[in-house]
């Protein structure tokens, strides 16, 4: 009977655990200081590459004839803000130069008889190059030419033409990036890539870091189990995640008015679940790494595919497949494509299922291995 | 009386390192009991196998009663372990470590038994310090306390007085002492051979292997040593030429005199009678000390990986 009583997890005990850790953590500045600064600092760095306006983009202009009207065209192009006309050039050939340099970000053309096409009403057609490696640096620039024709032209014209017709045609030729990341993409994939950064940094160094001072000994003495040991230390951290997600979401609805279509209440499952995930990977690593130092690059070994592979940084169907074949082994590929389905496309419980498996199975592989390599470190 | 440890042919590998062979250890209730060897002699090993740390990969024994191979849960309730280095939080405050521990062990009025803990040691003015921040002596202390909050019935020091400086190592001797009166079984492993004299028992483990065991006295007789000790001028400058004589196994350096120790004293005496003779030294019979004793002991079981090289 005694020793039923005593191999039952205990409460005291793992809420002992638990407190230890936060005064820890408390105590523990730098770290402290990266798990709040981490978000933050994301956030402004890709959150307001979005909602920034970004305007006076260098602009060069190919000018098939010197018309006013041209002229008018372009001095409204200049007010506008967006635009900067570093120069004219005089061929296509040099003007796609200054695009693959990147010395531009737009060619706008101005066809022969721009303006005897325009004053006839037969709607002449500008062509517009775009550099869209940034497609949201381009897009509202881009909305600004559409306008700016009628704007421009209607004055000189009056009469002339139907209200509502386009007196030019904008012809937009979208180099590099034709497919284009939307920029509510980014504020919920950049929760997925904090939590993967921080929960898989925090729990390796967690335990490789009690190991390192000696204190795991001393922690292994006493009556506390593995399991209480292991789960004790990662409280702490699902909470610090949920705190993360909760920050970014609330930069998402309140300063990048992204839209949330879905049930919020499913995306913390969610959450909690990817959460969970990288929790038990951080875990590992800190069973297998010998000090904080290796933990530290395990998690940056995992790291670097996460961001790239994962359809974060580049659209996930524009990868080769062998690179599609690794991502999709990365529970951040999954993450990504639950929490942009529950957020903008308002997707339900029933459509989860395909991308929740492979995070499972990731879990259970590398819980697997934690385990077993866990045992080992102990004898 | 009653063993609070007895073990038998408790064995352990590393990979393919032996690094206990075949222990048996007999420890009596309310004992101090010293543990000796050379530095990696298996002695920190033995010591986890002992409290649950690590599990035995073949042999068998209790500890207060519990099975060490199954019931380690048990026998970490009861035992306290000090380990070789400092080993506590140094970023928890003193009082923290030790509500942490308190907490580890599950005990009912925690906060009572640790305030008590930190006027035992003195340090309640300072329950709010960061333990890193101790010196190595107040380190030690705290250890010990830590390791005492739960009242064991057995307490594992594992060195605990390298690097503490000689006053508070007597006092920790003193500490021990009481503990030892007061019931509590203690196993102490230390290089030190005024500590190990302390000892109420001690044992000998050379690379892997027990070598000898017993009270200080039982060591000493079991091996037989003779030794006597050569004064006179010039002693010192003496030793390199009676190494080089039959029978002699040691020869140690004591300020002005020469200590010539060998396991048969037979022949060793006419020896060291005819090489005093020579030099002008007078020679005289004394007994054989306990580091004599290991230092022979050591000879005679040389660091395998040493002898391999």
């Amino acid at each position: 009977m005694r020793r039923l009583t005593l191999s039952l997890p205990s409460l005291q005990r793992w809420l002992g655990i638990v407190v230890k850790e936060f005064i820890q953590l408390k105590r523990d500045r730098l770290t402290f200081g990266m798990i709040i600064g981490i978000p933050i600092i994301q956030l402004l760095l890709f959150g307001f590459a979005i909602n920034s306006d970004p305007k006076h983009l260098p602009t060069a202009v190919v000018m098939a004839e010197a018309s006013p009207f041209a002229r008018a065209y372009l001095a409204a192009m200049r007010n506008s803000d967006y635009f900067d006309l570093v120069g004219s050039v005089e061929s296509e050939a040099e003007a796609a130069r200054l695009l693959d340099r990147g010395d531009v970000q737009f060619v706008v053309t101005f066809p022969p008889g721009f303006q005897r096409a325009l004053v006839r009403g037969e709607q002449p057609s500008l062509l517009v190059e775009a550099d869209a490696t940034d497609p949201v640096a381009a897009g509202s620039a881009i909305s600004v030419l559409n306008h700016l024709g009628n704007e421009v032209f209607t004055p000189d014209l009056p009469g002339f033409h139907p209200p509502g017709k386009q007196l030019i045609e904008l012809r937009l030729h979208k180099r590099y990036n034709p497919e284009g990341i939307t920029a509510y993409n980014i504020v919920p994939g950049l929760m997925g890539v904090i939590l993967t950064m921080t929960m898989v940094l925090m729990t390796g160094l967690a335990m490789t870091r009690e190991r390192e001072r000696g204190t795991f000994e001393n922690l292994l003495a006493t009556p506390a189990t593995p399991l209480e040991v292991m789960t004790g230390k990662i409280v702490p951290y699902i909470l610090i995640g949920l705190i993360q997600v909760s920050l970014v979401l609330l930069a998402a609805r309140w300063v990048f008015d992204v839209p949330m279509l879905g049930s919020l209440v499913l995306l913390y499952a969610v959450v909690l679940l990817f959460i969970c995930a990288n929790l038990t990977l951080g875990i590992t690593f800190s069973s297998i790494a010998r000090n904080q130092l290796q933990a530290m690059q395990m998690t940056f070994f995992f790291f670097l595919p996460s961001i790239l592979l994962s359809g974060f940084m580049f659209p996930f169907r524009g990868m080769p497949e062998w690179a599609q074949a690794i991502g999709n082994c990365l529970p951040l590929t999954h993450f990504l494509v639950l929490v942009r389905g529950i957020l903008l496309k308002g997707n339900d419980v029933s459509l989860l299922w395909p991308q929740v498996w492979p995070i499972l199975a990731f879990m259970a592989v590398v819980l697997g291995v934690g385990l077993k390599t866990f045992r080992r470190t102990l004898d | 009386m009653e063993l609070a440890i007895d073990v038998h042919g408790l064995n352990k590998h590393f990979g393919d390192k032996h690094v206990v062979r075949d222990l048996s250890l007999q420890v009596r209730e309310g004992e101090i009991y010293g543990f000796l060897g050379p530095n990696g002699s298996g002695k920190t090993t033995s010591i986890r196998m002992l409290c649950g740390l690590l599990t035995p990969d073949s042999g068998s024994g209790r500890c207060l009663g519990y099975d060490v191979l199954t019931q380690s849960a048990e026998i970490k309730r009861q035992v306290g372990y000090m380990t070789q280095k400092f080993s506590l939080w140094d970023d928890l405050t003193i009082a923290e470590n030790l509500d942490f521990v308190a907490r580890m062990f599950g005990m009912r009025g925690r906060r009572e038994a640790v305030d008590r803990a930190l006027d035992d040691l003195g340090l309640a003015g300072r329950r709010n310090q960061l333990a890193g921040t101790l010196s190595g002596g107040w380190k030690q202390r705290l250890a010990l306390a830590a390791c005492l909050l739960h009242q064991p019935r057995l307490l594992l020091l594992d060195e605990p007085t390298a690097g503490v400086d000689p006053k508070a190592r007597r006092d920790f001797w003193e500490e021990i002492h009481r503990l030892s009166a007061s019931g509590i079984t203690i196993l102490v492993s230390t290089h030190y051979m005024d500590e190990a004299e302390r000892c109420h028992r001690l044992a000998y483990l050379s690379y892997g292997n027990l070598l000898a065991a017993g009270t200080a006295s039982e060591v000493i007789a079991a091996q037989q040593l003779a030794t006597w000790e050569l004064s006179g001028p010039d002693v010192t400058g003496l030793g390199e030429a009676l190494r080089q004589l039959s029978g002699v196994e040691q020869v140690a350096s004591f300020g002005a005199r020469l200590h010539v120790s060998g396991a048969d004293a037979a022949l060793l005496e006419p020896t060291l009678e005819r090489f005093c003779r020579e030099h002008g030294l007078r020679l005289a019979q004394v007994d054989s000390t306990l580091e004599d004793v290991f230092i022979q002991l050591m000879r005679h079981r040389p660091d395998p990986l040493e002898a391999a090289s």
